[in-house]
């Protein structure tokens, strides 16, 4: 009674639970919506959605559509760590998407235009994340101004740099820019044979388990390091950081460059990989970023818990391309995803819940 | 017939992880008295009165009123049966006038219309009726604080409440305005008000009451009729054991100065002049000075200067020998200058870290506690807190890891305390040190702040209690509107003297001090 008492208790366990059941009630929620369109595919369709690539006949299919996820997945992760990050100091990070395409077109241009080698243009995109990331920070510590109203306001204004800068890097017959693969094969990352594990599909690239080791270093940065308890601390309670005689204002500089970096690097990792070009003629900000708030907070705010949510809303969302278009829009594992994120407002009411129930079992075995 | 009672809460058992707040806890309420309810802090006092007025659930136990047993959810119930609270933190809306707030959220109207006259004659006869003396049309913001209290009262009597729930209400009251609350309590008790009156005051307590329920941690320890006992009767109930209320001190003779404030300024946050007036003084080793004075005189913006959390306009801070007028906090608090601050939910802890990371809260970037490459050195710091834990007696649910938001108040002070002095400093800043805090608790911060001035440590105390001003201090400075208007020894001084420095009303005459 006692250990199961602590086990059930413990928070990381509840967030797990809580997110799960979020899960839960999103695929019954999108499994309800494709009942609505056409029940006779609904059952294939659900099925389609959750398995990905593990509905494909052939294993080398499997693999490569595994490879894909993946190499989704991680510059998604990166996101969703930019987004904790800045959450763990109290601040919310919503122009991961502008520092994303800061990083993005800083990456494409040093590649495409000056034939940069692949490190240099992901430190460069790095960098452009954090000055972009630091931009919103400053104007916070030192100007008041929210970090939500100036991240919106960024996010525009890099997104019409982005077309502009990139126009001078685009193919002439379209609005995508080069491929990189023709021009610029010296800034592709390099695959360290990984590309092999998913039967030769050459976009697995070092960008995932990189993107795995940048969570692994965030949990460590924020969890064991004096920086991270000078971080959280200023989050949690700014007056009293104040008081013990932290610089609670570079801190918040600090955290918002750190958090513009990592989403600088998560551009990095998804175009330096050459499975996607940009769209000059694109209209809005890349939803990656946003996408990133959605897996940080599915993933209980914890960076581990990051790289299992940022896997599973991929999943889904690849998934969501394999069913019956010509019935279901693939849309609905969007609407999975989001009525799961949705649902995350919920997290502490299922912990109260939770919490209520453990209470009421407590006092009965207490009798 | 049995006795009438207003309010009876019989067995109360109401429990939280890791700790029973209220272990079967019976409080009978009579008709037209005035009921104490004593206990130290995370006694279970503010526990059962949020059972009472629908805040918590009661996992066990009854509530009846006038006999008959009630079901109370929600505040809305507990108003619906005529249970009003004064609460510690006033819960007004500072831009409108009294009026309007005690009309808030029953407002009376005509065709959506607001009809204030007939709500103004009601607040001014409940007002005359009780001797109250409010203002309807006076800007909440410009009243006193024993006025803004006078409106939660008379909110209380607009909804026509009969019993009427006090929590702790004189803690931020002037000597004076606590004799008016007092009378005001008789009067309403008078008109056959049942009233429930926290407090860990005892005098208060004597005064006031009629009986008086103590609680100790958690569990009933009885009630007493107050004519029938004694203030030490009723502490050994509260705490357990005999308290000595005199503070025990030796003389001792002061030292080099330590801390030299020279003609300091400091900005009003609120206001346009500057809070601190060209104020100068200094505190030598092996001394208490108290900085004396009704809230809001200057004193918090003072200590603010002193510590670096706000800058001066004016002046310069001699510390050590040393000009620190421009050096950062952490400058100031590495060189052994600690500070136990007034409000410890905004600058004193980290309330949602855990208390060994509170403890560290002045020292983590010390090599004792991280490495040269960054870390944090979890089990030294555990170590040290628990040492600090066991040392200074700070009571949690889950020690070390106990989330620092749900210690009692008084625990949480004591681990400020522990942390701020176990720093060695050689200038402690105590402000309010005992606020909020229990008799039991109280004694041992007195004798902390007296073994630091034995030491050889310079103390610099900022007090509104009375009894401490005259009891812990070897110098007194009283402080009014921004100025030092006084300097008195404590020895030679009455409070009644005092009363009238901190009213400003012998400025005038002391000015060449």
């Amino acid at each position: 009674m006692k250990s199961k008492k602590n086990w059930l208790r413990n928070d990381s366990v509840q967030a797990l639970l809580c997110s799960l059941i979020c899960v839960c009630i999103g695929i019954i929620i999108g499994y309800l919506v494709l009942l609505a369109i056409d029940p006779s595919g609904a059952g294939q369709a659900i099925t389609a959605i959750l398995k990905n690539w593990m509905n494909s006949s052939m294993a080398n299919l499997r693999l490569k559509n595994l490879g894909s996820t993946l190499v989704n997945t991680a510059p998604l992760l990166l996101c969703s760590l930019s987004v904790l990050f800045a959450y763990k100091v109290g601040l919310f990070n919503i122009g991961a998407s502008g520092q994303y395409c800061a990083g993005m077109t800083v990456a494409l241009y040093a590649a495409l235009a000056w034939h940069m080698n692949w490190v240099i243009c992901m430190i460069l995109a790095i960098l452009a994340g954090a000055v972009v990331g630091a931009i919103s920070g400053a104007l916070k510590a030192y100007r008041n101004v929210s970090e939500v109203i100036s991240g919106i306001m960024l996010n525009w204004i890099i997104l019409y740099i982005a077309n502009m800068v990139l126009s001078n890097v685009k193919e002439s017959t379209s609005t995508y820019t080069l491929k990189m693969a023709q021009n610029a094969p010296q800034a592709i990352l390099p695959t360290l044979g990984i590309d092999k594990l998913f039967n030769n599909f050459q976009y697995a690239t070092i960008a995932i388990p990189l993107a795995i080791i940048v969570a692994i270093l965030i949990w460590i940065l924020l969890e064991k390091t004096k920086l991270g308890y000078e971080l959280k601390a200023t989050g949690l309670n700014k007056n009293a950081a104040k008081y013990a005689g932290m610089k609670e204002n570079q801190n918040i500089i600090l955290t918002m460059a750190i958090s513009g970096a990592l989403a600088g690097l998560a551009a990095a990792c998804l175009y330096l990989t050459g499975i996607t070009q940009w769209s000059t003629g694109t209209t809005s900000v890349p939803g990656m970023g946003f996408n990133g708030i959605a897996a940080a907070f599915l993933g209980g705010l914890s960076p581990i818990g990051s790289i299992i949510s940022s896997y599973f809303i991929q999943h889904i969302t690849l998934g969501g391309t394999s069913i019956n278009l010509s019935v279901y829009p693939s849309q609905v594992a969007d609407l999975m995803s989001a009525i799961i994120i949705y649902l995350c407002g919920f997290v502490a009411f299922f912990k109260l819940m939770l919490n209520k129930w453990l209470d009421k079992r407590e006092s009965k075995g207490g009798k | 017939m049995a006795e009438q009672y207003a309010i009876e809460m019989l067995n109360i058992t109401k429990r939280f992880p890791g700790i029973i707040a209220n272990d079967n806890i019976t409080l009978q309420l009579k008709k037209g008295e005035i009921h104490a309810l004593l206990g130290e802090n995370g006694a279970g006092k503010s526990t059962l009165m949020s059972v009472l007025f629908g805040l918590y659930q009661a996992e066990e136990g009854i509530i009846k009123k006038d006999g008959v047993q009630v079901d109370i959810k929600d505040p809305n119930d507990a108003n619906a049966l005529g249970i009003g609270m004064v609460h510690q933190h006033f819960k007004l809306v500072d831009c409108f006038s009294v009026l309007d707030n005690i009309i808030l959220g029953v407002e009376p109207t005509k065709n959506g219309f607001l009809q204030k006259k007939e709500a103004r004659k009601k607040i001014v006869d409940l007002s005359n009726r009780y001797g109250l003396m409010v203002d309807p049309d006076a800007i909440v913001e410009d009243i006193t604080v024993g006025m803004q209290q006078r409106t939660e009262i008379l909110k209380m009597l607009y909804r026509d409440s009969e019993i009427l729930i006090f929590d702790e209400p004189t803690a931020v009251l002037t000597p004076q305005e606590i004799h008016e609350l007092m009378k005001i309590m008789k009067n309403l008790a008078k008109e056959g008000k049942s009233i429930l009156f926290i407090s860990h005051k005892l005098q208060e307590i004597m005064e006031v009451s009629d009986r008086c329920t103590v609680l100790r941690k958690g569990k009933y320890v009885g009630t007493v009729n107050t004519n029938e006992t004694t203030m030490e009767q009723l502490s050994a109930m509260m705490v357990g054991r005999n308290v000595n209320f005199h503070v025990e001190k030796e003389e001792k003779e002061a030292g080099e100065v330590i801390l030299e404030v020279k003609d300091i300024s400091v900005a009003s946050k609120t206001k346009g002049k500057d809070a601190v007036n060209h104020v100068s003084f200094n505190v030598r080793a092996g001394e208490i000075v108290c900085i004396a004075g009704i809230d809001g005189n200057g004193q918090t913006e003072l200590v603010y200067g002193i510590t670096g959390l706000e800058p001066l306009s004016n002046g310069s801070l001699i510390y050590k020998g040393e000009d620190i007028t421009k050096q950062s906090i952490r400058y100031r608090s590495v060189h052994g200058m600690s500070h136990i601050p007034e409000d410890r939910h905004k600058h004193g802890l980290v309330l949602d870290y855990s208390l060994e990371y509170n403890l560290v809260l002045q020292r983590y970037f010390e090599s004792q506690f991280t490495t040269k490459y960054g870390f944090l050195k979890r089990k030294e710091i555990r170590e040290y807190s628990d040492g600090l834990i066991e040392e200074h007696d700070i009571r949690s649910g889950q020690g070390s890891i106990t989330v620092a938001r749900s210690m009692s108040g008084g625990n949480q002070q004591k681990a400020i305390i522990a942390r701020e002095i176990d720093r060695d400093p050689d200038l402690l800043i105590a402000v309010q040190p005992t606020r909020g805090v229990d008799v039991g608790a109280i004694e041992a911060i007195h004798k902390q702040l007296i073994e630091q001035r034995d030491q050889g440590k310079a103390v610099l105390l900022v007090s509104l209690e009375l009894d401490e001003v005259m009891d812990v201090p070897d110098r007194i400075l009283v402080m009014f509107e921004g100025e030092i208007v006084g300097e008195l020894d404590p020895k030679k001084t009455t409070q009644e003297e005092l009363g009238l420095y901190m009213a400003g009303a012998k400025k005038d005459e002391v000015k060449s001090v």
